[in-house]
């Protein structure tokens, strides 16, 4: 069976998105090999440099997924996409506007807007996001190609801690669902996965591990098992025992007597 | 010397009064209220667990009682730095362009009374610094001048700013505190980040230190960050000069100042700094009050903890082995190919004396080099300057 990822008519085999904003820029082409990812997201900001290129630590094949890191609006949002443009890394942008250093929580109502001005730039725009309802299909309506939902605050490894918000986005929004920040362990991504998540993305909990390779592969296993548990349809967990008198046993379903 | 004493709480003419701000009203009269003895190793345990701690943590932290918990501290200081950095440790250099100066602190190796050289650069003597910083593969630096308005005008600033802007990814300031439309400018000239120093938060020692000057105006001074921000530039970092003063209050005072800052101006990317007074031309008899590595570890940590999410600089005034091991600690930034005398990265002798004696002469190539050596990642660059 073909399980694919489909993002603005573009397949991807692989369900984990690779952060790269933690790495040792040496040790990506390690991470991506070993988390089978497909689409890595780097920071223009980090791009941006007069010496070295970060784009050659990027394995060929992999799909760059720039962010607008930085941005605190939308039209500096548009600025930065340009930007990276510009500098090579294609045509799709994760859109991050974020207006609060403590907790850096995107801004949803700069980001739709963002997402229909880079739309109209011809960007295939994946919006990071606070998992709402009605920004969500704002963003959709603005031309989003995915939605990236928030676990919890970047970095702070609290794992899904939206997860009922999120769960609303996947039941609700027919676009790609791609769960985003706050992911510290396998298990969360699983969990996420389990659920319904198209994809899950993952930095800090890599870049920091004490071996970036087997916790690499331990992301993509849990993430393959999460996508094959959903796959198969969880099986029931009742909360209580199945009442023995039941309550609809009056019916008659034999006709009139 | 004339030492005419005016009133360093009275604005003079032409310095910009924010009215509608009580940020610094707050900050003092937190900081009065601050008894650092007053607290317990309860508190101090408390704080340590706090999952998002308070300004009473904050003052906790700086407290004589924690001082037995440096490590418990050092450990929790650890885990928040990776969890928002990462392995990053951003680098920079900073670049003196003038020492002239028009005020009388005390304390200070500029102070306008000291007979030291003075010089300034003209556009050619910045570009050819600049230039040679640059060559090193350095992409952020830290413009400063003594606090002369007249030797070094905004313009003159400006044009530094613009100059940097060519040859550096990052650009930011630390000058004499200025007004909004003049920050607005520096910010179009590419630069986003200031910097200012309150030396002492303490009103009446801040009095005594600051004989003239215009510097001598204590609310001005308090004021520049919110200044700066308003004025369109990314980021502001906040010191305490430690060793004017009782060090925990000043601390315990710049800590509250960021963290008032911050809830006002959100957007605002917040750090600090953790200067310690250092011996300087002319007055050799001036050393650090109170302030060991000790003490200065604990500040640290204390900020790191309060305000995970701020960045921290450590001084290029502190020893090689002492910032090497605060990286991936608490610090997140740290300056490398630093000499603070005046033409000093291009010629072998400096044009102007330097504002105090540094500790650590290392090249970017060596910090670099040590910094890896801990498992962690210098980063050059992680930001990109938006044009209006």
């Amino acid at each position: 069976m073909q399980d694919k990822l489909v993002i603005a008519g573009h397949e991807f085999d692989s369900r984990f998105i690779l952060g790269s904003g933690k790495f040792d820029l040496t040790l990506i082409k390690a991470a991506v090999e070993h988390a089978g990812a497909q689409i890595i997201t780097l920071a223009l900001r980090r791009v941006n440099s007069f010496h070295g290129n970060i784009l050659e630590h990027i394995p060929e094949g992999v799909t760059l997924l720039p962010n607008t890191s930085g941005a605190r609006n939308a039209e500096e949002a548009v600025k930065i996409a340009l930007l990276a443009r510009e500098a090579g890394c294609g045509e799709f942008i994760k859109i991050e506007v974020i207006r609060d250093s403590k907790y850096l929580l995107p801004d949803n109502y700069e980001t739709a807007k963002a997402c229909e001005m880079l739309a109209n730039k011809g960007f295939i725009p994946m919006p990071y996001m606070y998992p709402e309802l009605y920004a969500a299909r704002d963003m959709v309506n603005a031309g989003a190609a995915a939605i990236m939902p928030l676990a919890s605050p970047i970095g702070s490894n609290r794992g899904l801690a939206t997860k009922e918000f999120i769960r609303i986005l996947i039941e609700e929004i027919d676009l790609p669902i791609i769960v985003d920040a706050g992911i510290g362990r396998p298990s969360q991504a699983c969990e996420a996965m389990e659920m319904g998540a198209d994809a899950v993305m993952a930095n800090t909990a890599i870049a920091t591990a004490g071996s970036i390779v087997q916790m690499a592969q331990a992301f993509k296993n849990a993430i393959n098992a999460g996508r094959t548990a959903y796959l198969a349809g969880l099986g029931r967990v009742l909360d209580k025992a199945d009442a023995s008198s039941p309550l609809t046993g009056f019916i008659n379903d034999g006709g009139t007597k | 010397m004339a030492n005419e004493k005016t009133d360093h709480m009275t604005y003079l003419p032409g310095m910009e009064i924010l009215e509608d701000s009580d940020i610094g009203d707050k900050v003092v009269s937190l900081m009065n209220a601050y008894d650092p003895a007053k607290y317990t190793e309860a508190d101090v345990l408390r704080a340590l667990e706090a999952q998002f701690p308070s300004t009473e943590d904050l003052a906790a932290l700086l407290s004589f009682a924690a001082e037995p918990h440096l490590e418990a501290m050092a450990r929790r200081a650890t885990e928040e730095t990776r969890k928002h950095f990462g392995n990053s440790v951003y680098l920079f250099t900073p670049l003196y362009i003038a020492n002239y100066c028009e005020n009388r602190c005390v304390y200070c190796g500029f102070n306008c009374d000291n007979r030291i050289r003075r010089a300034k650069l003209d556009a050619d003597g910045i570009r050819r610094e600049m230039k040679a910083i640059a060559s090193t593969g350095m992409e952020e630096v830290l413009i400063l001048t003594g606090e002369s308005r007249k030797m070094s005008s905004v313009e003159y600033i400006g044009q530094a700013c613009r100059i940097a802007h060519e040859y550096f990814k990052n650009v930011g300031i630390e000058v004499y505190p200025m007004n909004t439309d003049e920050y607005a400018y520096l910010h179009q000239c590419g630069a986003d980040y200031v910097t200012v120093f309150q030396e002492t938060y303490n009103s009446d020692r801040y009095e005594q230190l600051h004989l003239g000057g215009h510097k001598r105006i204590y609310p001005y001074r308090l004021n520049a960050q919110e200044r700066a921000i308003r004025g369109g530039m990314r980021g502001v970092a906040f010191a305490a000069l430690l060793g004017l003063d009782d060090f925990r209050k000043d601390a315990f005072a710049a800590g509250v100042h960021a963290y008032l800052i911050q809830r006002k101006y959100p957007h605002a990317e917040i750090s600090f700094s953790c200067p310690r007074l250092r011996p300087i031309v002319n007055n050799d008899k001036i050393k650090p009050v109170g302030v060991g590595e000790r003490q200065l570890l604990q500040v640290m940590c204390a900020f790191r903890i309060f305000m995970p999410f701020a960045g921290l600089t450590i001084s290029t005034r502190e020893r090689a082995g002492f910032r090497d091991n605060v990286v991936g600690m608490c610090a997140t930034k740290i300056s490398a190919g630093v000499s603070t005398g005046i033409g000093s990265h291009t010629d072998e002798e400096s044009l102007g004396d330097d504002q105090f004696e540094i500790s650590d002469e290392r090249s970017l190539e060596e910090v670099c080099a040590a910094i890896s050596a801990r498992g962690l990642q210098p980063v050059l660059n992680d930001y990109v300057y938006i044009p209006e």
